[in-house]
């Protein structure tokens, strides 16, 4: 600690801080327009100055760190005077309209001037006379009212490691900028809007900004789209969301968005195609593609009473010819926790099956499994704010700053920091220009690249024989397998030069803190359940599980895939992972809820098609999710849809497969409902009730309730801190949770009772399972592999700009920014098959064919291509192969033959 | 960024400079990528000094000095001068790109003022009159 004297006030400050720091810190107000919390001092608007004794002039304190006895003053009439004149100079190259100023009365600038009592000006003005930039997407460029601060400059440089603007020319002339002034849209630039967040003036300023001006309230929530789950605060204006900003106090996102939570929401939400009333299929012909030309041809409206009154006695009908195994639900991971617990309960004690299922069956479940077979809980071992002290980061099939931006952020800063980073990826992903080593594999083998690396490792000794010893079990048989993958036979495999291997190895090894991220390229192959042991092997054998900043992190992709596995719309489990074949488990559920109950797994996602088929499954009830976009091979979904006796869709969108409906309800989106989300590292945070839902529609749980009842179950109580009570009082790990502990800031499971603080990192001193299990692993060949027909491997994943598409589709920025549906295509392929940059190219594999715009690029390599899968009008799953995952039945989405040609 | 690749990287653009002529939005790019640097970043470097353009270098390169010796010789009028004659300012370029018209501080041969270098070569005791004759010969 050091002491020091700040306007006669002594105090104690930790050492390093500067005498800005400490004077707020110790409530002392100090001004200053360039400092920004989080962003490196820069001293450039020269208004924080003091005096120092003993320093000479008058150092600008944001840029003087504080040292033992010294003497600080802040408000001298010399100071003040000195203040007055430099804040003059200041505004005298900033446009002076502040009557007309979309940021009166948000202007830091206008703040000050009252501050500090300057009214007018003893300087010349100068009128800058610049053109506003106004067609970019989101907001507006107009550097008139700029006063060179640099906080725009800093931010995208230092946090988002952009560096898009930056200051150009000389002297009277310099202004923020791209290189050659180009527009934002042909920059670097990603739109996460943290420069508008920073910007003290009205020099960036949303495009709509005048008309959320003056707004009537602000909920912090939580973004409804990756599974980060950064707090956001929305602002309300008659009913409807009109900004969207990051909240400074988000943990998981400390002030930080990406471009789609900071511009992607208000569309989606107030979009004039979400669903008002429900709807009843008129048209038997369910095959019938619906637009809005022949959407009254198709259904027609119907009062609730009407349409809950048609889905009871429909259910109750197929329940009792042919039981409750016909039935089979799909729940949405977009949901939140209590919608998924509600949906589950109902689906278990109303309908009486555990068929049930959600879409993390198509992303995430080999984690869940494979995580759980190795530890014995499928979740992030570690919290996302740890990643920034790691000393060395694995990232393997993750495109994480697309996908995942704001962990993206932790990852440079890590890298900032000094650590080493490894990135596994077919693609040169953003983050791989971060890399120090990258290793661009051929997809599908991570298996033998990650076994070749724990070769290296274990003939190298530097496994962590002690964690080996005391923590786990199986090491002896895996050894044997890992040992026979050489890192020569690796390279054949993976076409990765063998250097490269053993140089990730070492790296990965020997540093203290390393750390695991994977995403979907680990889990969506064949292999996938296989895919995550393997990296629970690497960290066991290095002994970097259980401890801060290492572990092995899947990154969730939905903002509550978490949260809904936890609330088990999963076939095998009842919330709390609590197999659904244990008696005593069974016992207790059966209790509570006054039930029946099947111990029967049930059916997984992509097994229910199959039944359907095969007559076993009549009658589905589709939650919010849209699998005739989202699964492999959707042709043949769209034939089991087809062959369903009764369909039941509640969504917000008339989507692909509500369109298939015999029931559509309107439901409410995450702005319109209270309840909890579940981040991707286990943070169980309050989403909270923003606007009113568009007409008729109606809460979740409500539209379940209401079913439940009519066919003569009574699920509860549906407000959402009860059903948080009831999961609590049945789920071990949910134990200590409830709203008024997770109001502040969310709480990470495992919570085991109300004094339990959360828990940050799993498996210290000891895996949930008791030992961690080494598995030995093989590598398998792919699902299918490339040949004369269809001579390219395709890999499919999301671009920044769209989540899925049908909520990111509503904003045109978004649409603008991400361009028509695209194929990336090496250079070398392309010119082989003349292909040209922007060409119309016809792509197809053996389930069908897209025609799709070609993006030439060496970020795939030469015999990969990929497709980004958020297109309806391309949609890239017509190519993806039927091929499942041996433990999960999770599609390989990630690869497929296939062939491409020029269109047209 | 730190000193070195400063350094660097003003070589890096005094290269292109001296291959092409000026400094281009691709070879912006291409050092962006060499250098691990943004091209926001390097084109706030270039901006900074005069001594980098991103426009093709005119035929004629007529530079006035305006140093003080220059100046209270009359250098100005000089300047003006060129500036009417040629229709564009300080820094400018003709429209036919024949002619780029900069302004100096000091050529280093203060008693011979008011200097005009045109293309490397140095012209002394100019006036406005002389100057006109000088372009005329070259236009």
């Amino acid at each position: 600690m050091i002491r020091l004297t700040i306007d006669s006030k002594e105090i104690q400050v930790e050492e390093g801080v500067t005498i800005l720091e400490a004077a707020r810190l110790n409530g002392i107000y100090i001004p200053s327009l360039c400092n920004y919390s989080g962003i490196a001092p820069f001293g450039a608007c020269r208004l924080c100055i003091v005096e120092v004794e003993g320093m000479k002039g008058f150092p600008a304190s944001c840029a003087t760190v504080i040292k033992e006895k010294m003497v600080v003053r802040t408000n001298t009439e010399e100071l003040v005077l000195l203040r007055r004149k430099v804040f003059e100079l200041l505004l005298s190259t900033h446009t002076k309209t502040c009557t007309t100023c979309v940021k009166d009365l948000r202007c830091e600038l206008q703040a000050l001037a009252a501050y500090l009592g300057v009214e007018k000006l003893t300087f010349p003005a100068i009128e800058k006379n610049l053109p506003v930039f106004a067609d970019e997407p989101f907001f507006d460029r107009d550097y008139n009212l700029c006063i060179l601060c640099g906080r725009c400059v800093r931010v995208c440089d230092q946090i988002r490691s952009r560096g898009a603007v930056d200051f150009v020319n000389r002297g009277i002339d310099v202004l923020p900028a791209t290189a050659f002034n180009r527009k934002l849209q042909d920059s670097n630039c990603e739109f996460c809007g943290a420069c508008v967040d920073v910007c003290p003036t009205g020099a960036l300023i949303e495009k709509d900004f005048r008309e959320s001006n003056n707004t009537q309230k602000t909920v912090t929530t939580v973004c409804p789209y990756c599974g980060v789950g950064c707090q956001i605060n929305l602002e309300v204006k008659d009913n409807k969301i009109v900004r969207a900003t990051p909240d400074k106090n988000g943990q998981a996102n400390n002030g930080q968005l990406c471009v789609k939570g900071r511009f992607g929401i208000l569309d989606f939400v107030a979009s004039r195609q979400r669903l008002k009333v429900p709807l009843i299929r008129t048209n038997p012909d369910r095959l019938i593609r619906v637009n809005e030309n022949n959407l009254n041809q198709v259904f027609r409206p119907a009062t609730w009473e009407e349409a809950l009154n048609l889905v009871a006695k429909r259910f109750n009908e197929i329940k009792a010819t042919y039981g409750p195994d016909s039935f089979a639900g799909v729940s949405s991971a977009r949901g939140t926790n209590e919608d998924n617990y509600i949906f589950q309960k109902f689906m278990r004690a109303a309908i009486g099956t555990n068929n049930v299922d959600h879409c993390a069956r198509l992303c995430h479940a080999p984690s869940v499994s494979g995580l759980g077979m190795s530890f014995g809980s499928g979740a992030m071992t570690n919290p996302i704010y740890e990643i920034k002290d790691a000393d060395c980061i694995l990232i393997i099939g993750s495109n994480v700053s697309e996908a995942h931006p704001v962990i993206g952020l932790e990852v440079k800063k890590a890298k900032a920091k000094g650590a080493k980073l490894i990135v596994i990826d077919p693609r040169y992903t953003e983050i791989a220009q971060f890399a120090d080593v990258f290793l661009q594999l051929k997809p599908g083998t991570d298996i033998a690249l990650l076994n070749a690396m724990m070769e290296v490792i274990i003939r190298a000794g530097l496994e962590d024989k002690k964690f080996i010893e005391t923590r786990t079990e199986g090491f002896k048989e895996f050894r044997e397998t890992a040992l026979e993958y050489t890192p020569a036979l690796a390279e054949g495999i993976t076409g990765v030069d063998k250097q490269k291997i053993i140089d990730a190895a070492v790296t990965y090894a020997s540093c203290d803190k390393s750390t695991i991220i994977y995403t979907l390229g680990i889990t969506e192959h064949i292999c996938g359940t296989e895919n995550v042991m393997s990296l629970a092997n690497l960290a066991m054998l290095c002994g970097k599980v259980g401890r801060e900043s290492c572990g092995v992190n899947p990154l969730r992709g939905q903002n509550n895939v978490q949260g809904a596995c936890d609330m088990a719309t999963l076939p095998n489990v009842y919330p709390g992972y609590q197999a659904v074949d244990n008696p005593a488990v069974q016992e207790k559920f059966s209790v509570t809820w006054k039930a029946k109950l099947s111990g029967k797994k049930g059916l997984m996602l992509t097994e229910m098609y199959d039944e359907i088929t095969r007559g076993a499954v009549k009658a589905m009830y589709v939650m919010g999710m849209d699998p005739l976009l989202t699964d492999a091979c959707v042709s043949g979904v769209r034939q089991a849809f087809g062959a369903l006796e009764f369909l039941v869709v509640q969504e917000i969108f008339l989507t692909e497969t509500a369109a298939m409906a015999d029931v559509v309800f309107p439901a409410t989106c995450f702005a319109e409902k209270e309840g909890t989300f579940t981040n991707t590292e286990r943070r169980i945070q309050r989403v909270r009730k923003v606007v009113e839902p568009p007409a008729e529609a109606r809460l979740d749980t409500e539209i379940i309730a209401e079913v439940s009842k009519r066919m003569g179950y009574d699920l509860g109580s549906v407000a959402p801190n009860e059903i948080m009570q009831e999961i609590a009082s049945l789920a071990p790990i949910f134990c200590g949770i409830n709203y008024s502990r997770l109001d502040d800031e969310g709480l990470q499971w495992p919570c085991t009772s109300v004094d339990h603080p959360g828990t940050k990192y799993l498996h210290k001193d000891k895996f949930i399972r008791g030992l961690g299990k080494f598995h030995p692993i093989k590598h398998s060949a792919l699902p299918e592999e490339t040949d004369k027909d269809f001579p390219f491997l395709l890999t499919t994943g999301r671009n920044l700009y769209h989540y899925h598409i049908i909520m990111t589709s509503k904003t045109k920025g978004l649409n603008d920014l991400s361009g028509p549906p695209y194929i990336e295509i090496n250079p070398q392929d392309a010119s082989l098959h003349g292909i040209k940059d922007k060409g119309l190219v016809y792509v197809y594999s053996r389930r069908g064919g897209i025609t799709i715009s070609a993006k030439i690029t060496d970020r795939v390599r030469p015999g990969v291509v990929f497709i980004p899968l958020h297109y309806a009008e391309a949609p890239v799953n017509v190519l993806t192969i039927n091929a499942l995952d041996r433990y999960t039945k999770t599609p390989a989405f990630k690869v497929c033959a296939v062939g491409f040609k020029k269109a047209g | 960024m730190d000193e070195k690749t400063q350094v660097n990287l003003i070589s890096k653009l005094q290269e292109v400079q001296a291959n092409t002529g000026y400094i281009t939005e691709h070879a912006i790019a291409r050092i962006s990528s060499q250098f691990d640097i943004s091209k926001s970043k390097i084109y706030g470097v270039a901006t900074f000094y005069t001594q980098f353009r991103f426009t093709p270098a005119p035929k004629h390169c007529i530079k006035v000095c305006l140093g003080t010796a220059c100046h209270v010789r009359g250098a100005e009028k000089v300047l003006e001068t060129l500036e009417n004659e040629l229709g564009i300012g300080c820094g400018g370029v003709s429209s036919d790109n024949k002619f780029g018209l900069e302004r100096v501080a000091c050529f280093g041969c203060c008693a011979l003022g008011p200097i005009i270098v045109i293309n490397s070569k140095v012209y002394s005791r100019t006036t406005p009159k002389k100057a006109l004759l000088l372009l005329r010969k070259i236009k």
